[in-house]
Parts: C-alpha cells; structure tokens; sequence
C-alpha cells in the first residue's frame, strides 16, 4: 500500500503566455501509514502535487502508482482512487451545501453508491472522529463557527473511508486553540486508523510537531524529502527559499555557537527544554 | 478549466484602441454592432471583415485571445445554426431525411447569422478586452447622465456593473475549486440524463451563491469604510474629455458605417440575401 | 503623551438574535463595556480567538457599526454622530481580512484612487496621492497591473495604499494576514510598520498571530467581548497559562522560556525574542 510518483511534470496552460511549469520530474515515495508533511512558499507546486494524487489533475508526463497500480493505464477507476485518497482542500467549509451537517457529511457515501443506513453509519464514525459535538449533527451547516464548520468538511472526506488523507492546511484562518486542536484531532486520526496522512502546511512548528518526514518543494521541484531533524539542519538553505526552521531550532543552534552543548537537531518546545536543562547540568 | 474564459476580460496594452475615450468606444461598438444589420452582400461581410480586422490590430490584443473568448459561447452559436439551418424554409432543397429539412436558403442564413454573432461578440468583446471595467462605467456614467433627470440611478447602475466584472474571474476561480472539492468526495457531474445533471449541480451552486453573498457583504463594507456615498459629490481620477484622438475615431467609425450602408446596398457584387 | 486618536468608555455592542421565522428572541452581547485608548503615534494591538468580538470592536472605529450603549471617539469624534461619520471614516481608514473583497478597482491605481475619489479630492491632487501611496507601501511598479495576478501579501499592500491615500491619522487592521502565507504576513507587517515610523499613524491591528504583536506599545487581549488583559507585550506574554485559557498561544521562544522556568531555571517572565533568551541561558550556565 503506497504511492510512487515517478518523474511526474506538470505544465499550466502550456502555449499560452501563461504557461507554467508547476511541477519538475518530481519523484516520490510515500509508503503507506506514514505521516508526511509537505512545506514549500506559495507557488512552489505544493497543491498541484496533491492534487494529482487523487486524479483530478493529470500529469503532462510522468507516472503514478497506487499500491503498485498505473493510475493512468486504460480503464483504471478514478472514483475508486478518489474515495480511497481523501483531499481536504483549503477553507474546506466553503464546499458544504446540504441542510445539516449529517446530509452533508452523507454526501460522499453516498456518491460511493452505499446505502441509505450504511451512509449513516460512516457518517456517524466520520463525526466522531473529527470531536464534532453530537448536537450539531442536525444543524445548518452554515450555523456552526468556524472550526466546526472545519471539522463537519473534514468528516465528509473521512466519511468516504480513505486510506490516505490528505489536507493542504487545514488550520488556515484558525486562531491558536482552533488550529491545535484541529492538528491534534488529525494526529489522533493517525494513531487510531492506520490511514496515511499527507499535511500541507505553511508552519514549521506544526509540520515539526507531527510529521515522520517532511517534503520540501520549491520552484515545482523536491527539494529535500527527509525526516524532520535533517530538513531542518538545511535551515539556512530553507530561509533562501522563502522558508524557515521553527524557532526553537534558531534558538539551539545560537546556544551552541555561544558554547553551550546542545543538540541542535531539535525541533519542539518540549525536546528542546529537555535538552537545554540536561546541557545545564 | 473553466477558467480559460476570457471574454469580458480587460487585456492590458499599449494601443490607441486603450487610450480612447470610453465613450467613443462605446458609441462606436453599438455603430458597428447596428451596422452588421445594414448590409445583405457580400461586399458589406468583406467591409465589415477588414474594418474588424483593422481594428484588431491597432488594439494589439492578440488574435489567439479573442478567439480563445469565443469558446465560451460556442453553445449560443451552435444554437443559432441548428435554428436558422433546420427552420428557415428558402429556396432550393439541399437536404432532406425525416423532419430535418436544410434549404438554400436556411444554409445562408444559418451562415451568415453566425458571421455576424461572431462579429457582434468580437466586437463588444474588443470593447472590453480594451477598457477597464472602471473607464467602461464611467462612460456609460457620462453618456447616460442625460437619464439621471428622470431619476434613473445611473451611477449605481455604472457601478454594479463594474463591480461585476471585476469578480467574475474571482468566482470562475472559485467555481472550479468547489468543482474540485466535490469531485474528490466522489460527485459525478457528467453522466446521467438532464435531470441528474441538473441535480447534480446543486453541490456547487450552494457553496457558489453562500461564497458571492459573503463576498458582496464584505466589498459593500470595504466600500462604505473607503467613504463610498453615491455618486453625488464624488470627483473622477481620469475625468472624461474628449480629444482629438476621439474626434478622430468617431469620424473614422461613422465614415464605415455610411461606406457599409452603402456598399451594402448598392455595390452590385455577388450574391444577395433575403 | 500626545491627542487621544480613539478612544471608547464602557462600549456596548448588542445584536438581536432571530429566530428561523425572522421573530426576535433574545439580544446577545458582542461587546460589553469596553474602555480603550490609543494616543497619536502608538502601535496597539487586540488579540483574541475567533468570535471574541474584537472585529466587532474594529468595525465600531470606523463606525460601522455605532455602539448600542457606552460611546467610541475617533479623533476626537463620536462616532454616534450621523454628521461626523464620513469624517470618521476619513481619520481612521480599515483593511480587512481577506484581500480579495476589500479591491473594488480592476487596475491597482483605479483602486488606491477610489476613496480620494469619494472624497470629492480633485483629479490632479488624486493622482499625486496615488503614487505617494503606492510608493509608500512599495507597489509603485505594479501600479498597472491587474489585482487578481498579485500574491496575497501584495494585494493586501495595495488595500493599504488604498486607505493610505484617504490621508487617515489612524489605520486599523482587521486580521490582515490571517489568509496570507508566512512571506506575505511579513510583507504587510513590515508595510504597516513603515508606514508607522514614516506618517507618524496611528495602528490599531487586531490579530490571533502573536509574533506580528511583540512591537506593540499595548496589547488588549478580548475574550466572550469583555478586554480581560492589557498591558505591554511584556506583560501580557509573561501571562502564558492565562493567554492559553483564552485560546491563544505565545512565540515558540516564550513558551520555551516558560516551560524552562517551570523546571526551575532561573529565567525572568515575558522573554519575546530568541536573543533574550540565549542571553540569560548562556549569563546562568
């Protein structure tokens, strides 16, 4: 179970003053169960690329295998793929329409051909899933706040049952508390299902908190695709590409350059007070 | 996808066409859209063809755009040729299997109707490709003032249509992101009968409207917080004066519509029509 | 201490919530008895979570919204006065969240143009306010372009030129960047910052971003729409666990310094910069 890209191109409006080439023979290994962070400056290709992992944009060239099948050789199931890749777009609370927020969360199942109470149950699970409070269920959609408008979109994509999620940045527009909790609520997915999470995001300190690896795009092209310790280190290279490491990995490698023996390789809070207080010592 | 439509877009160039007074386009758009009416021969399709040309090429908007414009009307047009082929019955029969009837006749209406919707829609898109929304409704601000008297809201009507225009490419943008979104969580928005596919649309004309009524609020704020108040008191950054330019123009454009009429009418040349 | 630019004692702000027949069952409190300063010249920030109230609090500055109880003045104004309002909206001008609906004008000169135009400014004197501003918030190249090719950041500079060149003494910034990617916040802080030093306006920016704050000469932090904390960045960011209850965080570098206090370094409260803390880390080993 696992997606592999292989020399995918991608090109905008090719022959037209507004080509662009988003995408540069990106080659990619994601195996399944993985938690991997995408980070990349806007424009750098990063939601093209998702984009592509579901179908909805073909490649101009290049492939893509889906445990190990074409997903573009003839008579392949795109709707197969799609309710098995999950994509949560941006804002994606803009995209609900039904009564309540149990239809809408249906809306997926449903178009998966299941039925009526099978629907119902998915949706249930999805719900919960996401911590979305039972007496919103039968809500207006557009009544609830804004995280939980959040988290009602994200259950219709987990409705669908996929294996791998993926959201480019779900916490965008959400105030501290809204987007910690959303992150945690995606962790806890990880942990509790064996589903593959892909997250776009534009924070370090998030992608540094919960990705196993994280992948760097830049100018259409993967620029380092490593655990997070090792993207890290390339900070200064990172800064050079609109980029930055969190703050706490400034905060290290300043200590170590005054003496203080430390690790620099550390990328939250938490590491680095374990770190700093064991130097002390 | 959907977001290849140009037409009504303003393409930004460096042209006479650009420089002109709103107005001079405005009044020479309807001139020429009137005058592909004037004329039933060959002679005029080929005045009206280099006349269009002509102006293509001082307005520096490259072909490839224009006719890029047209793509989003191909159904009307295509429309328009089914009706005029199958329902006109003129002359000799050229066609004929079950209740599909094409005659001579209906073959050059259909042919020449679709010139000149072509023509029709170049035309009004040039206008557009060449004048920004603001200048195209401070034109039609001036030269409809006259009907203010009579208490018709020109200003607000000016400005609606500019602020129109201004947020189709916006919501096309968006359109294709709810397309998407729903295409992703399995939604099938091209098979089944009409019925379907109309019931199909309802998952992104939801999110469509709930976007465009919360982006209307919004601008109706920014406006109001910038001091927007109608259009009594309000001054003009490019207040509208005619110079010789436009003099020019309009001379240049009457002198067409007069020399269409007319070689329409009277140059005895190829075949006539109707 | 210089004017007062606005300033609001025991502001109330109350809704009618209806039911889904249109019948009014109840009013809600959006704002409840509010007290704000902000002198000439100051850089003051509001935090809160979404739905504290604190955009309801913006749109009062510019009399959007006009208080229900209590009063608001801008520059000496109050803004309950049907006669002062275009006034009001002239001395504090607004940039709203998303950069998209706030652009009326299809070119970036039409738009900055648009408020002078409102004004009644003449043409020649519009033109030479629209290049000022553009110039000011570093767009001037761009100044034929279309608002839709522009990045986030960009635009959101442009709608700053747009209330620049009304001339206001104030600008208030309602979440400005909370739909714009790292670079572009940085642009429009650094944009609003140099407008600062260069104008002398006042700032009132209201954010969920605590790293756009640490330069504030005050901070309000509202909360169900009462003002539950102010004081200085210091201050307020010394408050770690209390800023947490109201679902907000601090820079990675205060939560670290915090976190280090607790296992019992000896580390002063309200560290904000990385600098700060490298310091006292490096003076205690």
């Amino acid at each position: 179970m696992s997606i592999r890209l292989e020399n995918l191109n991608y090109v905008y409006s090719p022959g037209t003053a507004y080509e662009k080439h988003a995408l540069k023979d990106v080659s990619l290994t994601i195996p399944h169960g993985e938690f991997v962070g995408i980070i990349g400056h806007t424009g750098s290709g990063k939601s093209t690329l998702i984009q592509h992992l579901n179908g909805l944009i073909r490649a101009t060239s290049g492939q893509i295998y889906y445990n190990e099948e074409n997903i573009y050789q003839d008579g392949y199931n795109m709707k197969e793929l799609r309710s098995q890749v999950g994509l949560v777009f941006q804002y994606p609370e803009h995209q609900l329409f039904e009564i309540d927020v149990m239809t809408d969360v249906c809306f997926g199942p449903k178009n998966q051909g299941l039925t009526l109470d099978e629907c119902r149950e998915r949706a249930l699970e999805a719900l919960r899933l996401v911590g979305l409070k039972e007496k919103y269920y039968k809500a207006s959609p557009f009544e609830l706040s804004g995280g939980q408008k959040r988290r009602a979109a994200i259950a219709g994509v987990l409705a669908m049952r996929p294996r791998v999620l993926v959201l480019d940045e779900p916490t965008a527009g959400l105030d501290p508390k809204g987007r910690d909790d959303i992150l945690e609520q995606i962790a806890y997915l990880h942990r509790q299902t064996d589903m593959t999470v892909i997250l776009v995001s534009h924070s370090m300190e998030d992608i540094a908190r919960y990705a196993d690896r994280i992948i760097v795009m830049n100018h259409g092209e993967v620029m380092y695709n490593d655990e997070p310790k090792k993207v890290f280190a390339h900070f200064r290279e990172l800064e050079e590409v609109g980029l930055a490491a969190p703050q706490v990995t400034y905060i290290m490698h300043d200590l170590k350059e005054r003496g203080l023996a430390v690790d620099t390789g550390v990328t939250t809070v938490e590491e680095a007070a374990d770190e700093i207080m064991a130097a002390m010592r | 996808m959907i977001r290849d439509i140009t037409i009504g877009q303003y393409y930004p160039a460096k042209s006479v066409l650009h420089r002109l007074d709103p107005r001079v386009k405005l009044v020479s758009t309807l001139l020429y859209l009137i005058s592909l009416f004037l004329f039933k021969s060959i002679p005029g399709y080929i005045m009206a063809t280099l006349f269009l040309f002509g102006v293509i090429r001082v307005s520096k908007v490259p072909f490839k755009h224009i006719v890029k414009g047209l793509r989003a009307v191909v159904m009307l047009l295509m429309i328009t040729v089914i009706f005029n082929l199958f329902l006109t019955r003129d002359g000799a029969v050229l066609f004929h299997k079950w209740i599909f009837t094409i005659t001579e006749g209906g073959l050059r209406t259909a042919v020449y109707m679709t010139i000149r919707l072509i023509y029709l829609i170049i035309g009004s898109s040039l206008m557009t490709f060449t004048t920004t929304p603001n200048e195209l409704t401070d034109g039609i601000e001036k030269l409809l003032y006259p009907l203010n008297k009579l208490h018709v809201p020109v200003h607000e009507v000016a400005m609606m249509m500019s602020i129109a225009l201004r947020f189709i490419p916006i919501l096309l943008e968006e359109t294709d992101k709810i397309m998407k979104a729903q295409i992703a969580r399995g939604a099938d928005l091209e098979s089944g009968n009409m019925i379907q596919r109309a019931k199909s649309m309802i998952p992104i004309l939801v999110p469509l409207f709930v976007s465009a009524f919360r982006r209307a609020n919004d601008l109706a704020m920014a406006m109001e917080a910038r001091c927007y108040r109608g259009g009594e008191g309000r001054t003009k950054m490019n207040p509208l004066h005619y110079k010789t330019r436009d003099r020019i123009a309009y001379i240049v454009v009457i002198v067409y519509v007069i020399g269409v009429f007319f070689v329409g009418r009277y140059v005895p040349l190829g075949i006539w029509i109707f | 201490m210089g004017r007062t630019m606005i300033q609001t004692e025991k502001l109330i702000y109350e809704y009618e919530r209806r039911d889904e027949e249109g019948n009014v069952v109840g009013t809600s409190r959006a704002i409840d008895r509010v007290d704000l300063e902000a002198v000439e010249g100051q850089f003051i920030a509001i935090l809160g979570h979404n739905g504290s109230g604190k955009s309801t609090l913006a749109k009062h500055m510019n009399a959007i919204l006009v208080p229900t109880g209590g009063t608001m003045w801008v520059d000496g104004r109050n803004t309950k006065e049907l006669e002062e309002l275009w006034n009001v909206r002239q001395s504090a001008g607004m940039v709203f969240q998303n950069p998209d609906n706030q652009i009326i004008g299809t070119v970036v000169e039409e738009d900055v143009g648009f408020g002078p135009e409102n004004l009644g400014v003449p043409t020649d004197e519009i033109w030479k306010r629209v290049e000022e501003s553009l110039k000011a918030v570093g767009m001037i190249s761009y100044r034929h372009h279309s608002p839709n090719k522009l990045s986030g950041g960009q635009k959101q500079r442009v709608a700053i030129a747009g209330v620049v060149a009304m001339e206001p003494k104030c600008i208030v910034l309602d979440e400005p960047t909370a739909m714009l990617d790292p670079v572009g916040r940085k642009e429009v802080l650094k944009t609003v910052q140099k407008l600062r030093e260069k104008k002398g306006v006042t700032v009132i920016l209201i954010t969920h971003y605590m790293e756009e704050v640490i330069d504030a000469d005050k901070i309000y932090v509202m909360d169900h729409g009462h003002i539950v904390m102010e004081g200085t960045p210091k201050e307020i960011f010394s408050r770690v666990d209390e800023l947490k209850s109201y679902r907000l965080d601090v820079p990675q570098v205060t939560l670290l310094a915090d976190e280090l206090k607790k296992r019992g370094l000896a580390i002063p409260e309200g560290i904000l910069r990385k600098e700060e803390l490298v310091n006292y880390l490096c003076q205690l080993d």
